[in-house]
């Protein structure tokens, strides 16, 4: 059965869920959920540092969906991919840990290779991660997006966690990809 | 030559590059979506400046945020920095990160790392 990002985002909203939102991604929107972020989480009276640290996750997550929210410039625009095609949730499961939930649209030939470096990634012990960062960051390469491909390893060098992932087909073009980050 | 002084905004720092005292400073967030725009204009200044760097250059950095597109950008600063240390081993920088923030005391070390610039660890009280 094909895949339905309302269903797949009713799903993952429970108790737990602190901010949800679907639709698309623009600057004012990035902007929008960052502050929707700091109202709800200073509400809690949560301690700054761990609020910084999901700030920072936040940033990254909803950058990375903004920068790779490829599918709107296909030439051939994939009709079936409904119009509000980003997901962002942020849960609090307990104590000091949140959990963030990402998902977006990606062509179907870029899971392969995304699969192998997140899987790589979570494989390392944290002082590889550490090495592996310093490494990326000092090299001279810029990607077009900016970030020279460090936004995945900064997650979790920052999180000191493995990040979980979910491909679900959802055409022949187009996959579906979940990230979910623990912090 | 003129010096640079920049307000900051909800995603980009407080900016003071000082050419007649040789104090640079960057305070603030730093999370814009395009890291590169904000931060050429201040590589090409570095580039300028380093002709002729004043005899002390401080530069103090007090981040509070910033995005790994800006991590590179930032990294491109301090490697000018570091060319005019390397001529006249006058360059410090003072790395400021907030009690508890142990990520951007991290982040502070890794740049430490990279370059060959005496810097200054500096814990602010929140």
């Amino acid at each position: 059965m094909a895949f339905e990002l309302e269903k797949w985002y009713n799903k993952n909203k429970n108790e737990n869920t602190l901010l949800s939102y679907m639709g698309k991604i623009s600057e004012k929107e990035v902007n929008q959920i960052l502050d929707n972020i700091d109202d709800v989480l200073s509400k809690k009276e949560e301690k700054r540092k761990v609020i910084k640290k999901i700030y920072n996750v936040a940033i990254e997550t909803l950058q990375n969906l903004y920068h790779h929210a490829d599918i709107s410039t296909d030439k051939h625009i994939n009709t079936e991919i409904p119009k509000n095609n980003i997901a962002f949730l942020l849960e609090h499961l307990k104590d000091e840990k949140y959990l963030i939930i990402t998902g977006n649209f990606i062509r179907k030939t870029n899971t392969r290779l995304l699969k192998e470096r997140i899987d790589q990634l979570n494989f390392l012990s944290k002082e590889e991660v550490k090495s592996l960062y310093r490494l990326i960051l000092n090299n001279e390469e810029f990607s077009n997006k900016g970030g020279g491909g460090l936004g995945i390893i900064d997650l979790i060098k920052r999180t000191g966690n493995n990040i979980g992932y979910d491909f679900y087909y959802f055409n022949k073009d187009y996959i579906f990809f979940s990230l979910r980050i623990a912090i | 030559m003129e010096s640079i002084k920049i307000e900051k905004t909800r995603k980009t720092p407080d900016v003071i590059f000082n050419a007649e005292t040789g104090v640079i400073q960057i305070e603030g967030k730093s999370i814009p979506e395009n890291s590169i725009e904000f931060y050429k204009p201040l590589v090409d200044w570095l580039d300028e400046y380093g002709k002729n760097p004043k005899e002390k250059t401080e530069v103090n950095i007090k981040l509070e945020y910033f995005n790994t597109s800006s991590s590179k950008c930032i990294l491109d600063v301090f490697k000018k920095l570091e060319t005019i240390h390397k001529e006249n081993e006058n360059v410090i920088i003072n790395w400021h990160y907030e009690e508890d923030d142990e990520d951007m005391l991290e982040a502070g070390e890794d740049y430490q790392s990279i370059l060959k610039i005496p810097f200054n660890m500096i814990e602010m009280e929140e």
